[in-house]
């Protein structure tokens, strides 16, 4: 072969290359039937209550199990689907009897796991014994409602189910519509259980025993999970989408350029300035739903000096570039929770502090507190977050500056951010918390109670909150209820060892031919009532 | 006998990457048990979790535990996947294997002609735009050349296809015996999907080429302006000899062998860079499942890449010490 003759070969060679990729978006569209979706990272583990599932591991549950109860809908505020925590579901139930001590579920009849194997009670009880005795995630998960023992669910007859209340507890009925709570096909788990491996942890991880209107057809564990529809799917309308195909695309950047032309369906992990320029595009649509019960924040361990002092605490917050961190960090894509009403009158939560940016206040609380030089602390992040809370974090530490407060950043990978911030030794430090029961209560339980978990990393501990915290849990007076609740937002407003900053949205950006995306609490996507137009 | 010595001398090296890479993962600054309990786990479901995973008992034990499993070849689990690390590596091999050599052959197949072209002619526009591509090869960073690749010819041009790994979402993976894509759909008589895969690894190929290039076009030119001012090439010429003779037969080959040696080096800078390539371009690779581990303190698959890595570079340097001996005479492996 002569060389002009090889030259023009492999021109035309990769011309054909080229030209197959052009073919592409014409095959996509004879597959109307299939979404494709895409994420930063896949699920590792197909079993919800296997040792530390990741959240793309709830997704697949979610879609391929059924659980007892689930959630009805609503609109939110832009029009959007949005689950109603107000209004519990029939899904493998068909209805229920909630006694004093005991809730007894009827089940319906026709359902079927994907094996073609009736759904049955004792099925249901397998599943929630396994979820109490596992330990980890699942165990804590049920104990929230207050289910914690086996004896405490009985299979009264194949379409009977009883839960026995260990005390009276508002959470049970709602705990059961978490993934956690998914219902098995125990008989197809018990043949690949082992010894050591009584309720089947090895195989579950890899194989999916549900009776979900979703079946697994492939999974390529960190590339790609493939669904199939499952036709005889019973708890629900049947979902309009064949196919679901949803790759792991780990550059933010591809995942926008994906979209944008056309070739994927819907994306999720989008950093909030691509979210930003999506939605003034109007190309694709974006839709941002406030993530119920959960916060940005800074917090300050009032353990270490200065921050033991309330009027510093208060003088930082009144040096905080709110609106600044809401621009340039957030891009707006985010509820502020800053200059909201000098006192605290209704029972919302999270709801916006009093403070605002007031440097001249802040130097005259630092002057009170008798530190009018201000003083050095350090100011840690999770890299992990490093998107919106590097930006921020930058912008505190600017502001906190002109009030002599100098700051150093300490950037925290995120594998070790948890080991570090559960120590309860860092002054002071940026983070988000988020809940998936939506109580005031429940987030203050965790965050704000003299117990000290983990998630309280001010080592806050303050007596006459907890009396608050605690009554209100199991408070059935409302007004009483509305009382204690306000209580507790009014103090852990005064005493400011924590300072919210925003409320977080949870933004999925889809094509314009695909409706019925649904808020979640557990903030995965539903594809039961997606479809493509 | 000559291959198994030289094997055997890697021995030590094996030994001690398996000590240090241990040592390493241990030292890592996170704590995979409270990662893997999730966000809103408690004190007592991490301290569940380290045990269930091990990593509550004593280093030495550990340490132990590890070398027995490796003698059964079991290299343990991977907890952000979920599935065994052998099984994990020897599928994703071919996928980094397939993407690295066809950069390496994209890279040589212009780096050596370029470079060649260069020293014939010093100070002439060729070696003027030699110069150019080496500087910029060098100097962009692998994830922003592959960044602006798939910025113009994806999302501008629209001629590359998706960046969505080693096929469309709509293509089936041709009959696995090779693990290279291009192979096995060729095995099949499957030329659609050869297409296919060919036209997904373009732009990740071309990405990790133009990084290679430089240091293999600087070499080449380097080396074949020192054969060309040697004696023998004055003599070759006052004989007379064709000018293609002289430059290949006598020059080249004598300018080879650093650009062998090169080549190696190069091989090594590829699988480095490879993590970010197969992270833009979502390639389910080795550098990528690393990369994920690493970020998750995920002991098992990065103790198992490192220790493939070693495995990897000892066969290397063997491969190049054997094409050592047979392009150049003096070279033996005996000395």
């Amino acid at each position: 072969m002569r060389r002009r003759d090889f030259l023009k070969r492999t021109a035309a060679a990769a011309a054909g290359t080229f030209a197959a990729a052009h073919v592409l978006p014409a095959r996509a569209q004879a597959h109307k039937d299939t979404l494709l979706t895409l994420s930063e990272g896949g699920p590792n583990n197909l079993d919800v209550m296997g040792v530390g599932t990741n959240r793309p591991g709830y997704e697949a549950s979610w879609n391929t199990y059924d659980r007892l109860v689930t959630y009805g809908v609503k609109k939110d505020a832009d029009g959007n689907d949005h689950y109603d925590s107000a209004k519990i579901a029939p899904e493998l139930a068909e209805s229920w009897d909630l006694g004093d001590m005991s809730v007894t579920f009827k089940l319906r009849k026709d359902a079927k796991f994907h094996d073609g194997t009736p759904v049955t009670a004792k099925d249901v009880k397998w599943s929630f014994d396994r979820a109490v005795t596992v330990g980890g995630a699942p165990t804590f998960q049920m104990a929230a409602g207050s289910m914690q023992k086996p004896e405490q669910f009985v299979a009264v007859d194949d379409y009977t189910f009883r839960i026995d209340f260990l005390r009276k507890d508002k959470l049970t009925l709602p705990d059961l519509t978490v993934p956690s709570a998914a219902v098995i096909n125990s008989e197809l788990a018990k043949k690949h259980a082992t010894d050591k491996d009584p309720w089947a942890m090895d195989w579950l991880k890899n194989n999916e025993a549900g009776g979900g209107a979703f079946k697994i057809e492939k999974w390529t564990p960190g590339q790609e999970l493939i669904y199939q529809r499952f036709d005889e799917w019973k708890s629900g309308p049947v979902p309009k989408i064949q196919r679901v195909i949803w790759r792991i695309v780990p550059s933010a950047g591809n995942r926008r350029a994906l979209l944008e032309r056309g070739d994927a369906d819907i994306s999720v992990d989008l950093p909030p300035k691509d979210v930003a320029e999506m939605a003034n595009d109007k190309k694709l649509t974006v839709v941002g739903s406030l993530i119920e019960s959960a916060l940005i924040y800074l917090s300050m361990n009032v353990k270490i000096p200065p921050f033991d002092k309330v009027k510093v605490r208060q003088a930082v917050a009144y040096a905080i570039p709110y609106q600044k961190i809401m621009d340039a960090a957030m891009f707006g894509r985010g509820k502020p929770m800053f200059g909201g009403p000098s006192e605290v009158t209704t029972t919302d939560w999270p709801q916006p502090t009093p403070y605002v940016t007031d440097l001249a206040k802040a130097k005259q609380l630092l002057a009170e507190a008798g530190l009018p030089g201000g003083f050095e602390t350090t100011l840690s992040f999770d890299l992990g977050y490093a998107v919106t809370q590097e930006p921020l974090c930058i912008l505190v530490q600017e502001s906190l500056s002109q009030i002599g407060i100098t700051v150093t950043l300490n950037k925290v990978p995120g594998a070790n951010w948890r080991a570090e911030f559960s120590k309860k030794t860092l002054p002071l430090l940026a983070n988000v918390f988020g809940a998936w029961l939506d109580y005031p209560e429940y987030f203050f339980y965790w965050n704000y109670h003299g117990q000290n978990s983990l998630f309280n990393d001010m080592s806050y501990q303050n007596p006459a909150m907890d009396k608050l915290i605690d009554a209100a849990r199991f408070e059935t007076d409302p007004k009483k209820y509305d009382e204690e609740v306000e209580g507790f937002i009014t103090t852990a407003f005064a005493d400011v060892p924590r300072i919210p900053l925003f409320q977080p949205w949870l933004d999925v950006a889809m094509q314009k031919n695909v409706t019925g995306y649904r808020y979640w609490f557990h903030r995965q996507l539903d594809y039961r009532q997606l479809a493509k137009t | 006998m000559i291959v198994l010595r030289r094997l055997a001398t890697a021995l030590p090296v094996i030994a001690g990457v398996i000590v240090v890479t241990f040592l390493l993962t241990r030292a890592l600054p996170g704590d995979p048990a409270v990662y893997f309990a999730g966000p809103a786990a408690t004190e007592q479901a991490i301290e569940e979790i380290r045990h269930r995973l091990g990593f509550d008992r004593t280093l030495p034990v550990q340490f132990f535990d590890y070398l027995q499993r490796l003698a059964h070849g079991d290299l343990g689990t991977s907890l952000t996947t979920g599935q065994p690390v052998t099984t994990e590596l020897l599928t994703r091999l071919p996928a980094s294997a397939e993407l690295m050599l066809l950069a390496l052959f994209l890279s040589v197949a212009i780096a050596v002609p370029l470079g060649i072209a260069a020293a014939m002619r010093p100070g002439s526009p060729v070696d003027h735009a030699c110069r150019i591509i080496t500087t910029a090869g060098v100097s962009l960073p692998t994830f922003f050349t592959g960044l602006l690749l798939v910025y113009v010819f994806y999302y501008l041009l629209g001629v590359a296809p998706a960046p969505l790994g080693r096929l469309d979402v709509f293509d089936s993976a041709p009959p696995q015996h090779s693990g290279f894509y291009l192979i096995d759909s060729l095995l099949a008589g499957d030329f659609e999907t050869f297409r296919a895969a060919l036209a997904q690894l373009v732009l990740p190929a071309a990405t990790m080429a133009i990084f290679t290039l430089a240091p293999l076009a600087r070499i080449t030119r380097a080396a074949m302006l020192g054969a060309l001012g040697s004696e023998f090439i004055r003599t070759a010429r006052a004989s007379g000899l064709a000018r293609h003779r002289v430059v290949f037969v006598y020059a080249f080959r004598n300018a080879v062998l650093p650009v062998i040696t090169t080549l190696g080096m190069v091989f090594s800078f590829m699988l480095g860079a490879n993590v970010l390539v197969e992270k833009v371009f979502a390639w389910p690779g080795l550098g990528s499942y690393a990369v994920e581990a690493l970020i998750a303190s995920d002991y098992a698959p990065v103790q198992g890449f490192v220790l493939m890595m070693a495995l990897l570079y000892v066969l290397l340097n063997l491969v190049i010490d054997l094409v050592y001996g047979l392009v150049d005479p003096r070279v033996r492996l005996e000395a």
